[in-house]
């Protein structure tokens, strides 16, 4: 061997945490091919799909026939004529949205915390009143759009990419760590003159070679096949990427620092890993949760690295309109190297 | 005077309940070969990690090359070699990549082919450690030892579980190693093993050396070289006395329902001991003699048997 490059420690080391993954095909699907399918089974099943058609119970009785045609006008609504009881029945169990009772007035039943009733009661009332000849105060037309950058597939894509970044991040490091300190390689890395340092650079170093080839799968995958719009400059999505790469191979690092087995890694990384997948918005906004909540997950490293990579897709956002992200991270990626060493088990 | 290249003195080890370490003292020449024997639990593997500084004594003081861990780390970490008990080595690697791993950690040392070449795994380099067999993957870790052409070499257990021919290839690395000046720290189970490849032995027991010297001091100190091995059929009892009394008998012991004796000669013993069974009315059960062993004289020290902790 020569005195070049061949023989640096962290080349070896680095290539060795390479080669131990793409030799691993498990690792390779888990990484590369379960989040394109995710997008692609979710990008279809909620493609271009309408409005639902709501169903609505009409009780049996006079007038039920003239109720249900003028309910049938509207595309929205399926009604059904019902005897009284068999439709509360299937008001009750969920299977209508709503009971209507034909007469002067006509009575709407309904439960108002759900949010399809509320719909319902509106759709329904719509209709009634143009069946019997109201006429609108005001002339308001209609215009629907299916923009790319606005549609269901559009937000899940920054999402599964966030998600994707912190499960290998947290995955790659700490599971690498343990396996290495609970076969007892560590230990025989102590013995040596190895330097930690080194140890652990090449694990962000593999880390930045992989998040490369993930980032540009899965966006590119939703821009040749559903369109997802990649308005922000490279530069802008790399930083965002690489930081976001750094923050969970620091809490990647930190939930791996004294765990001696896998299993008790793997239980630490669930219970840091699973809030985020609820409380990041990676498949829903998490605008639906209450304002308590919305303030816990808004300091979400994982919802952090989401807003930021759909401002910047998206919208096109500059980096500096999600500096405060970014600060986020970084603050996240300070906490979980700094704790990390300070409490490392080496031997 | 021999150049001391490794020192332990007065070492103490304490876990939650058990004190693994209780006072031992050690003392490995340069260029020798030295080997700890002790049952499970002695304290073998406590005093190897110690001396390798991967582990802080409660107390006593080791020295490695004339160094303390504790000033000369560096250097210490360059010039030693090891193989540990417990090391898994990476599976999905091939042999030549790991070795190249370990010798990236190295200022000095040989070549990939080269220790490959010592150790027999050439013709495996491009396999996975994951498709060795027990005595490759021992034979690699000893690579991953050798690689650095270290001053000292650790070896904790380098041949158990092995099958006796691969037990052979190891003892053929370990005295090349020897033959080229190197010093050799190694803890085995296996007394044939110590006898064949150790220059002197030290057998541990509960954290202590209880006995040190060459194999064959040791051996001696028995103070005859055979042990005769026997069971009585029937519940007739004789006295130790008689058996002492017998031409050659040097020592009696009781083990496991056996007597053994420990003599000169055989030859002599043999009839003598026919005899005097005969005129007691004991008939006998089973016969053995074999030359005298380190596992004889750990039995002779402790009343156990190496194997059985
Ligand atoms: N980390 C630990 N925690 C608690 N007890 C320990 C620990 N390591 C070793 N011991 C105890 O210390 C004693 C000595 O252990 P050691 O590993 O040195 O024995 P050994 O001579 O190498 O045995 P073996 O032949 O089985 O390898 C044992 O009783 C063991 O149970
Ligand atoms: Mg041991």
């Amino acid at each position: 061997m020569t005195g070049s490059m061949r023989s640096w420690p962290i080349v070896h080391l680095t290539l060795w945490r390479v080669r131990e993954f793409t030799r691993e095909p498990e690792a390779l699907f888990w990484v590369f091919a379960f989040p394109i399918l995710l997008a692609f089974a979710l990008g279809v099943a909620f493609k271009g799909r309408g409005p639902e058609v709501i169903r609505v119970a009409v009780e049996d009785g006079d007038g039920a026939a003239a109720t249900a045609a003028a309910l049938r006008i509207s595309e929205r609504l399926e009604p059904l004529v019902l005897d009284s009881a068999e439709a509360h029945n299937r008001l009750r169990t969920g299977k209508v949205a709503l009971v209507v009772r034909p007469g002067e007035p006509v009575l709407l039943r309904y439960d108002s915390t759900r949010a399809e009733s509320e719909m319902a009661r509106m759709v329904v009332g719509d209709a009634l009143q143009d069946a019997a000849g109201r006429r609108e105060a005001r002339v308001i037309a209609h215009e629907t759009v299916a923009e790319p950058g606005a549609r269901y597939i559009d937000f899940l894509i920054p999402g599964l990419l966030g998600l994707n970044i912190m499960g290998t991040g947290m995955w790659g490091v700490g599971f690498g760590i343990v396996k290495n300190r609970s076969q007892k390689l560590l230990k025989r890395f102590m013995a040596s003159p190895m330097q930690r340092s080194q140890y652990l650079l090449s694990f962000v170093l593999a880390r930045l070679v992989f998040l490369g080839l993930e980032v540009v799968a899965v966006l590119l995958f939703g821009h040749l096949v559903f369109g997802v719009p990649l308005r922000g400059s490279v530069f802008s999505v790399a930083i965002i990427v690489v930081l976001g790469a750094m923050t969970f191979a620091g809490l990647g690092l930190l939930v791996a620092s004294r765990s001696k087995t896998i299993e008790g890694v793997s239980g630490l990384m669930n219970l840091v890993m699973v809030p985020m997948w609820i409380f990041s918005g990676v498949f829903f906004a998490y605008s639906h949760f209450p304002d308590a909540v919305q303030m816990f997950a808004r300091y979400l490293p994982l919802t952090a690295l989401n807003d930021a990579l759909r401002a910047v897709l998206l919208d096109g956002a500059p980096l500096v309109a999600v500096a405060g992200l970014l600060a986020i991270l970084l603050l996240w990626a300070s906490v979980g190297f700094g704790v990390a060493l300070k409490i490392f088990r080496w031997e | 005077m021999l150049d001391i290249a490794l020192l332990c003195r007065g070492l103490v080890k304490r876990y939650a309940d058990v004190t693994a370490l209780d006072g031992l003292d050690l003392e490995v020449h340069a260029g020798e070969c030295f080997g700890m024997l002790g049952p499970n639990g002695a304290g073998k593997t406590t005093t190897i990690e110690i001396l390798q500084g991967l582990l802080q004594p409660d107390a006593g003081r080791v020295e490695v090359l004339g160094h303390a861990w504790r000033t000369h780390e560096r250097e210490l970490r360059q010039r030693m070699g090891t193989q540990l008990q417990e090391t898994k080595l990476p599976d999905k690697l091939t042999v030549e990549e790991v070795v190249a791993l370990f010798r990236s950690f190295y200022r000095r040392g040989k070549s990939v082919d080269q220790v490959l070449e010592e150790v027999q795994l050439l013709e495996k380099r491009g396999a996975w450690v994951s498709r060795l067999s027990g005595g490759q993957r021992q034979r690699l870790a000893v690579a991953c030892a050798l690689v650095s052409e270290p001053d000292v070499l650790f070896l904790d257990e380098p041949t158990t579980g092995l099958d006796p021919q691969s037990r052979r290839q190891m003892w053929g690395i370990i005295e090349r190693f020897r033959s080229h000046g190197g010093t050799t720290l190694l803890t085995t189970h296996y007394m044939e093993e110590a006898e064949h490849l150790c220059d002197r032995v030290a057998i541990v027991d509960h954290g202590r050396v209880i006995a040190l010297g060459t194999p064959r001091q040791l051996i001696e100190s028995l103070g005859a070289e055979h042990v005769v091995e026997f069971a009585i059929d029937n519940d007739v009892l004789v006295p130790d006395e008689v058996y002492l009394d017998l031409s050659g008998v040097q020592g009696v012991a009781h083990d496991d329902g056996k007597t053994r004796l420990t003599a000169s000669h055989v030859h002599l013993v043999i009839p003598d001991l026919m005899r005097v069974l005969e005129r007691r009315g004991a008939t006998l059960d089973q016969l053995t003699t074999h030359h005298a062993t380190l596992e004889d004289v750990f039995l002779s020290l402790t009343g156990r048997h190496l194997r059985d902790g």
